[in-house]
């Protein structure tokens, strides 16, 4: 319990600081979140949904904790909870899964929410961009939450993206919570791209309502260690969800999607599909499960992860799973390892490509099933040049970022 | 322009070359036939450099240099292109991006720019009407769902992209159908200088009526056993190999 240890102590040291400056509805958590960390614990890898995850490792450093509430000017149907409707702040931790340790270590720390609220019938028409850029100069650990409320047919985009702009340790843990109305329509789009000391455990959570449709893409393009988990309740009939993925992996670098996808109802649809390209001593891992509950007639689900090792000392754990308590269904899922393809690369070369040039163009031609699932035809055209850029490794670590001109 | 001595080559440790040798100048044509699993392909394969062969004695030079010991990128660049007997799908990759960077390599080679887009596709419109490739087909991925015809086709085009010095044709002829296998020979000659040189692989005397080779070699258990005219392709399509067999049963003395 020593890892736990710095948290718990920082807590109750800060717990006055941190009440003062958050709204009642965070408040309200604290507590029974600080009991559910302090009993459980960082999960070991015999918990199911971390059989991949390093937990205790990436959380024993000695982090400096980010205490600061939101700052920078906030774009249109976004608030900081304080200023959001009542009935929607009421929606604060209703979504995740407070029984997580990861996510009540976030309940317990965070000092603010973003709250993304559109309204009834609304279509925002340009997306919406949450840009996070970690910075400091000492290491520091970012607790990040957002609630995203989208009411009856209200239909948005939001990007989201990390980036790290100064070269120290962060660790980030972030909390996403989604409530979609009758009608909605999401796409939410996570792209990482920070640096080989940063760590992050994302954490998305949502819950779907009749004839909604969320598009979900998590890109990770530069990283250190990463686990992503993405959980959707699909509650009402009609709706589909497409939860899309793609990885870029080298050197040491570790990422790990965990999706847990589960049809309540009747005539629900869901996509799933996860790339991963890992090159060096990377480690990639892909566990995803589809639960049919019973009665969830008409189902209709498809999940699959596609891998590409380029070396041999690269691994990839992948674990697509389907449970199914309904009879109408149909539904698939299935994973790939593969390597270069050898015949391909030697067509290339006898054209006058050099061998590393064509085996770039086999990674990004592999990963571009990923990136044209996207419907936003601009983060579509910008991602094919930062896959680009990423596989000819001149992903600068402040790409778009102005902070250090 | 090339130059084979006492070529002997095998792929995982069996020897599939036998002591090849072969001298093609600027201009000519030469003509390879021979039976089933003789050793063309890898004859072709063993030219441009394809790693799974290993290369077990004599040399290769290209005008004067020794290519042996260039990377296959590198023997492209100096103007070796091969069309493939079967060519590679490649998903994902787009026509217009792969052809781009082979140009562009070629380009940076000979130490000149890249060309620009507007020009670079200026000529892909350009060589794809010598060998009346759809443009919906260069829109597509690397040979992605083409018909066998489809594929041999875009080799041709590529080959007018690159415009080879020596051009290998490894049984283009094969999946053409009639007005295609016109087309795509007509293309080729279109494309050819006095510098410019080929070997054909082929089983059928039809795409040598429109090539016109200058020599015709029999290639059996990996060594070429025959050379002569043209004659000896029409010799071959009417007689099959059984009379050369015999010919070189009675000179050839085993090991
Ligand atoms: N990987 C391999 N391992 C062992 N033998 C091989 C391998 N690849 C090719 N061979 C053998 O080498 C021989 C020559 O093959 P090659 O493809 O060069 O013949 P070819 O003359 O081109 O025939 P075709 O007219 O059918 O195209 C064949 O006997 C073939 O089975
Ligand atoms: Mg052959």
């Amino acid at each position: 319990m020593k890892a736990e240890k710095q948290y718990i102590d920082f807590y109750q040291e800060v717990r006055f600081r941190l009440t003062s400056r958050s709204p009642e509805e965070m408040n309200l958590q604290r507590e029974e979140a600080l009991r559910t960390f302090a009993a459980k614990g960082f999960p070991s890898r015999k918990v199911e949904r971390y059989r991949y995850a390093n937990v205790e490792a990436d959380f024993a450093p000695n982090y400096g904790i980010q205490l600061a509430p939101l700052s920078g000017t906030l774009p249109s149907h976004c608030f900081r909870i304080a200023d959001a409707e009542p009935r929607i702040r009421a929606l604060y931790n209703k979504v995740a899964d407070t029984a997580d340790s990861i996510v009540a270590l976030n309940t317990m720390l965070c000092v603010d929410t973003l709250v993304v609220h559109v309204p009834k019938a609304t279509r925002v028409e340009h997306p919406i961009q949450i840009s996070n850029v970690l910075k400091g100069e000492q290491d520091t650990m970012v607790c990040r939450r957002i609630l995203v409320v989208m009411d009856e047919m209200a239909e948005a985009d939001i990007i989201i993206t990390d980036r790290a702009a100064s070269g120290n340790r962060f660790l980030t843990n972030q909390v996403i919570e989604v409530v979609m109305e009758e009608g909605a329509h999401l796409s939410l789009y996570e792209v990482e791209e920070t640096h080989l000391l940063c760590t992050r455990y994302s954490n998305v959570f949502v819950r779907q309502g009749k004839n909604s449709t969320l598009h979900h893409s998590n890109l990770t393009l530069f990283n250190g260690h990463t686990r992503n988990r993405l959980d959707v309740l699909m509650q009402g009939e009609g709706s589909e969800v497409t939860a899309n993925g793609c990885v870029i992996a080298d050197k040491m670098q570790h990422v790990d999607n965990n999706t847990l996808i589960e049809h309540l109802v009747p005539n629900c649809q869901s996509h799933e599909l996860y790339k991963y390209v890992l090159d060096d001593s990377a480690v990639g891992a892909f566990a995803g499960k589809v639960l049919v509950h019973e009665g969830a007639q008409k189902t209709s689900s498809k999940e699959t992860n596609a891998n590409l090792l380029a070396t041999r000392t690269a691994r990839m754990y992948t674990q697509p799973m389907l449970e199914i308590y309904a009879d109408d269904v149909q539904c698939s899922h299935g994973s790939t390892v593969g390597q270069m393809d050898e015949t391909a690369l030697f067509y290339m070369r006898q054209r006058g490509i050099d061998e590393k040039e064509a085996r770039l163009l086999l990674k990004a031609a592999f990963i571009t099933e990923v990136i044209e699932n996207i419907p936003l035809e601009s983060l579509r055209d910008r991602l094919h040049v930062l896959v680009d850029k990423r596989l000819r490794g001149e992903l600068s670590k402040c790409e778009g970022c102005k902070l250090c001109k | 322009m090339l130059q084979i001595n006492n070529l002997h080559a095998s792929i995982n440790g069996k020897e599939i070359l036998k002591g090849i040798n072969l001298t093609v100048r600027d201009g000519e044509v030469h003509a390879v036939m021979g039976l089933n699993g003789a050793g063309k392909s890898t004859l072709s394969n063993v030219i441009v450099g394809h790693p799974a062969y290993e290369v077990t004695s004599g040399s290769i030079t290209f005008d004067g240099k020794d290519i042996l010991s260039l990377k296959p990128e590198e023997r492209a660049r100096e103007g070796i292109f091969l069309s493939f007997q079967q060519p590679v799908e490649i998903p994902g990759v787009s026509m217009v991006n792969f052809m781009r960077a082979a140009l562009n390599a070629k380009r940076k080679y000979q130490g000149l720019d890249p060309l620009p887009a507007g020009d670079f596709l200026k000529l892909m419109r350009e060589r794809r009407k010598i060998v009346e490739l759809d443009s919906r087909l260069t829109s597509r991925s690397v040979n992605e769902g083409f018909s066998g015809g489809e594929k041999k086709r875009n080799e041709i085009f590529q080959m007018a992209m690159l415009e080879p010095k020596l051009a290998i044709l490894d049984e283009t002829d094969s999946g053409l159908d009639v007005d295609a296998l016109r087309i795509v020979a007509e293309g080729f000659n279109k494309l050819r200088t006095p510098q410019t040189s080929a070997i054909v692989i082929t089983h059928y005397q039809r795409l040598l009526d429109y090539l016109k080779p200058d020599v015709v070699h029999v290639l059996i258990d990996g060594r070429i056993v025959k050379t002569g005219g043209p004659e000896l392709a029409a010799e071959i399509e009417s007689r099959g190999f059984d009379w050369i067999k015999a010919e070189i049963g009675n000179s050839v003395t085993p090991l």
